[in-house]
């Protein structure tokens, strides 16, 4: 074989990984469908999936012959829980150093940091979160040196080895207490190290092959990287939590027209909701904090998303650190609030899509995955109640069109231990 | 009502905590025994007594509401009477039921009502909100063994965090602990979750005192870090049974009458071979809870509760037969290398092997979902073929914490002579979408979600951004 028919060979291979691979053709019928745009969920309604891509959801949709279909009665069927800043997958083991690629604290460089490197796809917390429903994740940050989380990775959660959806999708950097702290102990130095380095990445990027101040303090693979930033050609995620600093995030746009901000975090972000809902910034907020867990969160409450979502602000989950499974149970509290006098919540189709759609929109892919409009990803999950019930299960998963695996060390664990011990062999034969 | 059987009991139970001396003093010759003796044995054992007294509360009648009891009954559409603090009746019907004509009669119709939620592992106080360093009190990491140390000494009582734990969780009792850094963390405190100006307001008249113990990762690392014993398990072993013989000793010196000066961290140890101090055991792995249960078996104590537990599925059978607890969280995992084997299915498996499964928290917000906790794992359970009805599950939040953390005599369940503390929930607390309407503690209405003043803010909460808000 010549060097040329190997490369092509090997061309032809990344490109059937690249499409998804075996992707499906199938209907399921029966169920009671969630668009995920916000809308009521509708009884016996239809999802098509051609190559991957849903076709049509909803009430009377025809299933064309000879279409594998998929009997969902008595089931919901959801678009795939989307899960925007998380630390998915940059670890096996949160507490063992050698299995965490979430901190580069030790590295000379921030901004430039592109956490798609460390995106493995066999990890068991990307089993068990797909288990769990989720289908894409926006993952960040990293802990670094400096105010920069770096360059956050956009990801499916399909069992193959195509995980990452984005590369470099969004830059990532904190501009609260935890930014104060490295950027050198308090928030005004935040601001000019920032300021700074929006900089020397305006001044690299009218000049990229030209020699560099020799004051520069950025290397040249951050001031690169955050040139994408200062040009508005990829997302900023600025992590803040006080009302205080919401607003100074929010008038970074004066000097710097170009950024498409995002706020995470926005512990505070119901005192500043008009001005949110008018600078049109979507936020990621966390969903249910109400303790002054620190100093820029005195104002939390439970209430915080609803009131956001209420005077218009693009609000939706993220900023999910514990496991992403548990989305559809803080979306489901939110529901909860609505019940409860002098509290403010969202509806059963704001607070589904405040899992699927928000963040979809709100990392800018609305229109690739997150709901079940005509044109997206095929990823749906079956639930054997209501999603955002917490008794409720997954049944099946589809990425892309694609039948999910949900299996992992933990339902290998359960099956081994349903049965009690026979005794007439260790329990390390059973499997 | 009142039951006199409970009387009886709760006098027993002060008994065993105030009084000092025990059987063998009364045969002693106290001539000859000087006063360092003497003091060394008769000491206090309750010098921060509770100054908790019930808050005023009304005759109070719910009608109409589904009552899970906590001992694993359902009554739909129930009468539930409190009177003098207590749970006065709870029947099926008004009829059965003599009301006096002053009673706040509630109609609970499409509502639910549980005995108040309790969580068995709670570091509200000596963990407090905001975390700040000047805040972190929950571990005395200056020696691996620390019976010496109170957490009562460390609750900060104006830690924001119980009134969520009320308002969002309907908790009406907690077991404070001290951190799992040391082998021996020291003393937990059952608090009933009632705001108060000293921690001796809060604490839960009666309870028996609890010494935290840990096993496995943090004790080595934080020691074996630090250059100490223990850096490994085997040492985590070696420690513990060193300190349990010289406790062993110390007893037996304190019976022959030769002690001639106190020992804090001891007279802990010794009150836990005396069976007045419970033993609350963090512990992750099976293989390791099995080895702590011999270790209680070689030196004569016992074990009440393992907490978090992740992997009690594994060893029901050694659970049932030992009467420990293990006090659990629905589906943690993966966050520690002896967290690795957690599954949601833990509690359903533990519930069909016919071990005693807690519900708790650890955790300042999930202190504030353990019914939701509850019942995810209740649906994963259901998923493998294991139906726990719902009754049982409120069991795990209720009786079985009261039990775990020694005053299953005086709460936790609805039953007649029991203390008032229970919730009405707008819905069935089991769903997502349920919050508690009301709480009560010791018949005392002290959340209510429909007057906005009926809330408690802490000190620190007052002149801050959300003073007083839905939380």
């Amino acid at each position: 074989m010549s060097a040329r028919t190997i490369t092509l060979a090997l061309a032809a291979l990344l490109a059937s990984a690249a499409a998804p691979a075996f992707a499906q053709t199938v209907a399921i019928t029966g169920g009671k469908v969630v668009i995920g745009d916000g809308s009521d969920p509708i009884e016996g309604g239809t999802v098509l999936v051609q190559d991957g891509k849903v076709v049509a959801a909803g009430k009377g949709i025809a299933v064309p012959a000879g279409v594998k279909t998929i009997d969902a009665s008595g089931k919901w069927v959801t678009p795939g829980l989307v899960v925007a800043v998380t630390d998915l997958g940059l670890f096996d083991v949160d507490a063992v150093d050698d299995s965490n690629d979430g901190d580069a604290s030790n590295s000379p460089f921030s901004a430039a940091l592109d956490l798609s490197a460390a995106i493995n796809p066999d990890g068991q917390h990307v089993k068990v979160s797909r288990a769990g429903g989720v289908t894409r994740a926006a993952v960040a940050p990293l802990g670094t040196g400096s105010i920069f989380g770096g360059q956050g990775a956009v990801i499916d959660l399909g069992a193959d080895p195509q995980a990452v959806t984005t590369p470099r999708a969004f830059q990532y950097v904190d501009l609260g207490e935890a930014g104060a702290r490295r950027a050198g102990g308090s928030r005004v130095a935040s601001y000019v190290m920032l300021h700074n380095a929006l900089g020397e990445a305006k001044e690299l990027a009218a000049a990229p092959a030209g020699a560099r101040r020799d004051d520069v303090l950025l290397t040249r693979r951050d001031a690169q990287a955050l040139g994408a930033v200062v040009t508005g050609k990829q997302p900023l995620y600025v992590r803040v939590e006080r009302a205080a600093d919401i607003r100074m995030v929010l008038g970074l746009r004066a000097e710097y027209p170009a950024l498409r901000l995002v706020i995470v975090g926005a512990s505070e972000g119901w005192m500043v909701a008009g001005e949110l809902a008018r600078a049109g910034v979507p936020v990621l907020a966390t969903p249910l904090n109400d303790l002054p867990d620190t100093f820029e969160q005195l104002g939390s409450t439970q209430s915080n998303v609803g009131r956001m979502k209420a005077a218009g602000v693009k609000v939706s989950l993220g900023a999910f650190f514990d496991q992403p499974r548990y989305a559809p149970q803080y979306a489901g509290n939110l529901v909860a609030l609505t019940r409860v006098p002098g509290a403010s919540g969202l509806s059963w189709g704001q607070a589904f899509a405040a899992i699927s759609s928000g963040p979809a929109e709100a990392i800018g892919m609305g229109d690739k995955f997150g709901s079940l409009r005509a044109g997206r990803a095929g990823d749906l999950v079956i639930w054997d109640g209501d999603p955002l019930e917490v008794t409720s299960g997954v049944v099946k998963v589809y990425i892309d069109g694609v039948e999910q695996p949900l299996d992992n060390h933990q339902t290998r664990l359960r099956d081994r231990y349903n049965t009690p011990n026979q005794g007439s062999l260790p329990k390390a034969y059973d499997w | 009502m009142k039951s006199p059987r409970l009387a009886l009991l709760t006098a027993a139970a002060m008994a065993l905590v105030l009084t000092s001396t025990s059987a063998w003093a009364a045969k002693e010759d106290k001539k000859k025994e000087s006063p360092a003796v003497k003091a060394a044995r008769d000491f206090n054992k309750d010098p921060y007594p509770s100054t908790y007294k019930p808050y005023p509360g009304r005759v109070t009648v719910i009608t109409g509401a589904t009552v899970f009891d906590g001992t694993g009954k359902r009554i739909e559409k129930g009468v539930v009477m409190v009177k003098d603090g207590k749970v006065a009746a709870v029947a099926g019907s008004l009829a059965d039921l003599d009301i006096p004509a002053d009673a706040v009669r509630i109609d609970g119709t499409g509502k639910y009502v549980t005995p108040g939620i309790i969580d068995a592992h709670s570091h509200l106080g000596n963990y407090p909100s905001p975390g700040v360093e000047a805040h972190s009190d929950g571990n005395e990491l200056t020696d691996p063994t620390t019976p010496n140390v109170w957490a009562e000494h460390s609750v900060w009582p104006q830690d924001p965090g119980f009134s969520r734990a009320m308002a969002n969780g309907g908790i009406t009792a907690l077991m404070v602990l001290p951190g799992s850094g040391n082998l021996m963390g020291g003393r937990g405190v059952v608090l009933k979750n009632v705001p108060d100006r000293t921690v001796q307001g809060m604490k839960f008249p009666a309870a028996p005192y609890s010494l935290k113990m840990a096993c496995g990762e943090n004790p080595k690392r934080v020691y074996g870090s630090k250059g100490r014993t223990p850096s490994t398990r085997m040492g985590n072993f070696a420690v513990n049974r060193e300190t349990w013989i010289k406790a062993k000793e110390y007893r037996a010196k304190r019976d022959a009458g030769k002690l001639e000066s106190r020992d804090l961290a001891m007279e802990t140890l010794v009150g836990v071979l005396d069976g007045e101090v419970l033993i609350q055991n963090h512990c992750y792995r099976a293989d390791e809870m099995a080895l702590v249960l011999d270790m209680a078996k070689e030196f004569g104590y016992k074990v009440a509760t393992f907490h978090h537990a992740v992997e009690s599925y594994k060893i029901g059978d050694l659970l049932k037969e030992a009467d420990t607890c293990s006090a659990i969280w629905a589906d943690w995992w993966g966050f520690k290398m002896e967290s690795y084997d957690g599954i949601p299915e833990n509690a359903g498996l533990l519930y069909k092997a016919g071990a005693c499964v807690v519900i708790h928290s650890d955790d300042a917000n999930g202190i504030q979902r353990l019914p939701q906790e509850a019942a995810k794992a209740q649906g994963d359970a259901r998923r493998i073929g294991i139906d726990v009805p719902d009754a049982e599950v409120i069991r795990w939040l209720t009786l079985n914490p009261a039990k775990a953390i020694g005053v299953d005599k005086l709460t936790g369940s609805l039953e007649p002579g029991k203390a008032a503390d229970l919730v009405l929930w707008n819905g069935n607390p089991l769903s997502v979408y349920s919050r508690p309407e009301k709480v009560w503690i010791d018949g005392a209405l002290l959340f209510d979600s429909n007057d906005r003043k009926r809330r408690a803010v802490s000190d620190f909460e007052l002149g801050q951004p959300g003073e007083g808000d839905v939380k």
